[in-house]
């Protein structure tokens, strides 16, 4: 049984369609890219399926594990297994980024009606996870992403990812904003935790991220559609031949349609 | 969801508004000099007392309420208020076991057992019910160190004479409105004592419980610390759910003599009033500390409740190389209002001072910094820095500050920054899509932002501070 799918999925951000019929199915141990210009609908899916507020779903449905996700709150479909790496991770002063961690990590554990693990064995916990990502021991005290640079803020999701260990990881642009090196990083994160109960999607701009992060399918959204989906190829000829090939219009018309 | 669902959180329920059943020795409404010579009598006070209290009202009755706070009220009637409440039973309790039952188990459900074996092992207690004090502990731990910790009028009493040395010299009864009239009409309060040299051996701390109806509060606190001396002192304060309004007019002196810290600490919950404004406590206090050379004194205050927050805790910094510092957390909910503040008011040479206050503000909550830094021509190289943040939950509370300035010596350095933000959307999704509730993601969002001043606060009341702040946001009691 396929872990996400989505059908026909419209939905609608302060007054304007964005989606315009999405369909699309993940099974367990598939990673899809999720591929578009700018202001196609890319970040608006991965908003919707996490559960942002603002986001209005006018049609369509959305199953997780066979179960209806939309009616869920944010923090339920977490616990149920759904995460977000976000394009921008948020800062929260004055909390620290292990006690932010741990509080959520119980908080999903109690929801599964799991034990709670005590701040040792939390510890112990972070430590080892963090080293997927190399964040050193200095910058788990630090307050969430307060300070952080772009790269620490991308590595910081897929360590959240790694101790979270979710059924559906969505990275959204994360490899936005880093350096060949970071990306490498965090393209090796992610690696790392590809399983065969873990399904991921990621929505990228530019096809460099999937050079280090081998996708088993590619889907390009233009306009609130899946217009073209395929294996691997289609992003090196998106790549080659930019997005006008496929008789989208460089994502111009687009993007004034879906910045708010 | 937004605004309507964190007003929705940030409904509180109060906790310690219940009312304790118990025979008390009340004053018929209203002030006049009989009044104070009666309360003066009461409590066998010496004649330089009684004549200090009667030159505090009589100047207090040429004085006009001070109108350039913002916060708006219905006019107090001076003459409807009781002016002394007290649970009758024997003046001095000699122990524990003389102290009314239900008044022990009125502290007892406030959290704050007053038998020694189950007290915090480190803090000693004065509880003040109404208008005097009931109880108390470890005075015998803390005499063999020298220090006197005791209640306002024992001091009296006992030590008259530090009591005339000192009383009045921070805070003048000439000084305002309500401190004249807490110099005139003050029934207890704490007092404190360190010699000189001495580091008080544990947490001094004072619980005041306003019970009575109709009754006002003023309570009067002094602290000594003598030459090289140290003490850490904390206050906690409730009261029950009324549908009045019950004013509250506190003095604090504080005398930090050279080289001496004085840290004082206030976690401030009295009854803040219903969803609609009914009730609450006026809560209009005085507190100054005067710091000599090389001395220290740290106010920290966590303010969550009364209807009307009306306190600047300052520091005048006399000596060269003194210090001051200002910690504060104001919480204002519902139709709560908070003008609260601090005074740095530089003398010294080389003196320093630091005021980090955080405000927030919720429902249609009124929240308001104002703060003084001054520098006086003689304060060579003083340095000041003020930090003002200030949060907003939801659209319908307001968040103000008010900074003034005055420098009359080039050499000081003044640094001012300040902030507003609102709890944002982006970090409650956050923390959902992490899996936390939204509940308690705005508790984390807001201690998080109070950070900063919490670890000021001695560690159990740390504790204490974030639980209420929690409580009174979300909005669920356990």
């Amino acid at each position: 049984m396929a872990l996400l799918t989505v059908r026909n999925l419209h939905a609608r951000v302060a007054g304007k369609d964005i989606l315009k019929g999405i369909d699309l199915e993940v099974a367990p141990g598939e990673v899809h890219a999720i591929m578009g210009p700018n202001g196609s609908g890319k970040s608006t899916l991965a908003s919707v399926l996490a559960g942002r507020d603002g986001y209005e779903v006018t049609q369509g449905e959305v199953l997780f594990d066979g179960k209806p996700l939309l009616e869920l709150s944010p923090e339920a479909r977490a616990a149920a297994g759904v995460f977000l790496a976000f394009q921008y991770p948020v800062e929260i002063p004055g909390v620290g980024n292990i006690h932010f961690l741990r509080t959520a990590l119980n908080a999903q554990r109690r929801s599964k009606g799991l034990e709670e693990l005590d701040a040792m064995d939390f510890l112990q916990l972070a430590k080892e996870k963090s080293k997927l990502v190399q964040l050193d021991a200095a910058f788990m005290n630090r307050s969430v992403n307060e300070g952080f640079s772009g790269g620490e803020k991308k590595r910081n999701e897929i360590f959240q990812m790694a101790v979270l260990e979710p059924r559906l990881a969505i990275l959204d642009e994360t490899d936005s904003g880093l350096d060949i090196d970071a990306l490498r990083t965090v393209a090796g994160g992610v690696n790392a935790l590809r399983s065969p109960e873990r399904g991921m999607v990621l929505i990228t701009h530019y096809q460099r991220l999937l050079d280090y992060i081998v996708p088993d399918k590619v889907h390009v959204i233009a306009a609130g559609r899946i217009v073209r989906s395929g294996g691997r190829e289609l992003a090196l000829e998106l790549e080659e031949k930019g997005y006008g090939w496929l008789g989208l219009d460089g994502g111009k018309k687009t993007t004034a349609e879906a910045r708010r | 969801m937004s605004t309507e669902t964190l007003q929705e959180l940030t409904r509180r329920p109060y906790a310690a508004g219940f009312v304790t059943q118990v025979e008390s020795d009340t004053f018929p409404p209203g002030l006049d000099e009989d009044v104070i010579r009666q309360i003066s009598a009461k409590k066998g006070e010496p004649e330089f007392l009684l004549d200090w209290r009667l030159k505090a009202f009589r100047h207090w009755k040429t004085m006009k309420e001070p109108t350039w706070q913002a916060v708006t009220y219905a006019p107090i009637d001076y003459q409807a208020i009781r002016y002394y409440s007290a649970p009758k039973q024997k003046p001095v309790k000699a122990s524990l076991d003389e102290v009314d039952p239900e008044i022990l188990r009125t502290y007892e459900k406030l959290g704050i057992p007053l038998h020694e074996q189950k007290l915090l092992q480190n803090v000693a207690v004065d509880a003040v019910f109404d208008s005097v004090s009931v109880a108390t502990t470890f005075k015998d731990k803390l005499a063999k160190a020298g220090v006197i910790f005791c209640s306002f009028s024992e001091a009296v009493r006992e030590h008259p004479e530090l009591v005339k040395k000192y009383l009045g010299t921070v805070v003048p009864y000439s000084d305002n409105y309500f401190a004249a009239l807490n110099s005139a009409v003050f029934s207890d309060g704490s007092f404190v004592y360190i010699p000189k040299g001495v580091r008080c051996p544990m947490e001094l701390s004072t619980y005041f419980r306003i019970n009575a109806a109709e009754t006002g509060q003023f309570e009067r606190t002094l602290i000594v610390a003598e030459e090289g001396s140290y003490v850490s002192y904390l206050e906690g304060c409730t009261a029950p759910q009324r549908d009045t309004n019950q004013l509250h007019a506190a003095v604090v002196e504080l005398v930090a003599l050279d080289n001496a810290t004085i840290k004082y600490s206030t976690v401030q919950n009295w009854y803040p009033g219903d969803a609609e404004g009914r009730g609450g406590i006026f809560n209009f206090v005085t507190k100054r500390g005067i710091a000599h050379r090389a001395a220290k004194i740290s106010w920290t205050q966590v303010e969550t409740g009364s209807a009307i927050t009306w306190k600047y805790p300052s520091v005048i910094l006399k000596g060269d190389d003194s210090v001051g510092e200002f910690y504060s957390v104001a919480l204002t909910n519902n139709m709560q209002q908070a003008d609260t503040g601090t005074k740095m008011v530089h003398i010294g040479k080389n003196s320093r001072s630091t005021i980090v206050s955080k405000g927030i503000s919720a429902g249609r909550g009124q929240n308001t910094y104002r703060g003084l830094v001054k520098v006086l021509k003689s304060a060579e190289n003083a340095r000041n820095y003020t930090q003002c943040d200030s949060l907003l939950l939801g659209d319908k509370c307001g968040a103000h500050t008010v900074p003034y300035i005055e420098v009359k010596n080039a050499s000081a350095q003044v640094e001012h920054e300040a902030s507003t933000s609102k709890i944002g959307e982006d970090q409650l999704f956050y923390c959902r899509q992490r899996g936390i509730s939204q509940e308690d993601a705005v508790s984390m969002i807001v201690n998080g932002f109070c950070r900063q001043v919490f670890k000021e606060l001695p560690m159990e009341f740390a504790v204490e501070a974030q639980k209420l702040l929690g409580v009174s946001l979300e909005g669920s009691v356990g």
